[in-house]
């Protein structure tokens, strides 16, 4: 276990560099979850506001609903 | 024709929404597989390499971070040629959705090779032909994303921005033929290049593991950006009433 710790020498290189690799991916996860909720939230929000603006049923051009989750 | 169909469906962007939505889990549960798998192989099963010792094992994730951050850019060029084109918002989305993944590879790239270079070549950096193109990479994600955000209208920012995406594209043969092409400390291409692969199945296997789950790792991360893209882009679509309760 010492021996793959110290990675002959070079563990000052190898183990920052997969340090890093991690944050990369983590942040690309979050940053790309967080992109689509805080996207959805907004475009629920204009929905909401659109519709109670509206004087006429919103139904009309709204196509029929499936029940499915997107 | 039925071709073309599934084309034109594809790009409304509902059903884009709803079938990237479904694609997501298809990518993101193999590229991790992948990636855990490759590293694993690369720094515990592959043996040490007979000239760089136990440094070559930053080869797996900076050869994976290299190769995405090429492919993102020229992906990132063509949607933006293709919605400057054809006006197709979905690929304006598209070009928009990769930039910031593009950018978080190169500069991954950038800072392993960094860590890699050191041991092996006595420097940290140096004004190389491949290192400053590479780095020329970043600062093109870079100018791309700044030049997005600088305009308020949408469709401004998408056509303005998509005409930098192309013209930087000239970078990307450049990056890869530089090491050919001038004096580079940067090494040749071990993968691909004439003869085969100069490595071992026991390196060669995690390596490609680690190619493979990046890539799937980008399409699973560019369905959920592009989903949120086109969020934005469809301001009043009766079809976002759909997405939740109101």
């Amino acid at each position: 276990m010492d021996d793959f710790l110290h990675m002959g020498g070079y563990a000052r290189f190898v183990w920052p560099s997969y340090g890093i690799a991690l944050a990369v991916l983590i942040w690309n996860v979050w940053s790309a979850l967080r992109l689509h909720a805080s996207a959805l939230e907004r475009a629920l929000r204009r929905v909401a506001m659109d519709q109670s603006q509206t004087t006429e049923p919103a139904s009309i051009h709204a196509p029929a609903r499936t029940g499915e989750a997107p | 024709m039925a071709t073309w169909t599934w084309f034109h469906k594809l790009s409304s962007p509902p059903h884009f929404y709803r079938i990237a939505g479904r694609l997501i889990p298809w990518f993101a549960i193999p590229a991790a597989l992948l990636i855990v798998g490759g590293i694993y192989g690369g720094l515990v099963r592959a043996p040490a390499d007979y000239q760089q010792g136990d440094a070559f094992r930053i080869v797996y994730v900076h050869a994976p971070a290299a190769w995405l951050s090429l492919m993102c850019y020229t992906t990132m060029a063509a949607a933006a040629a293709v919605g400057l084109v054809w006006r197709i918002k979905l690929a304006h989305a598209l070009a928009a959705a990769t930039a910031p993944i593009g950018a978080s590879f190169a500069l991954l790239c950038l800072a392993t090779g960094s860590l890699w270079g050191r041991p092996m070549w006595g420097t940290w950096w140096e004004w190389d032909a491949r290192l400053t193109s590479q780095l020329i990479l970043f600062f093109l994600y870079l100018g791309y994303m700044a030049l997005r955000s600088a305009f308020d209208d949408l469709q401004r920012a998408d056509r303005a921005s998509a005409v930098l995406a192309i013209v930087g594209v000239v970078n990307v043969p450049i990056i890869h033929f530089s090491v050919y092409w001038w004096n580079s400390l940067h090494q040749g291409s071990t993968v691909l290049r004439k003869g085969g692969p100069a490595m071992p199945p026991s390196m060669l296997i995690p390596l490609l593991m680690c190619l493979g789950g990046f890539t799937l790792l980008y399409a699973a991360l560019v369905c959920i950006r592009v989903r949120g893209e086109v969020l934005v882009r469809e301001r009043n679509a009766a079809w976002l009433r759909e997405l939740g309760p109101v």
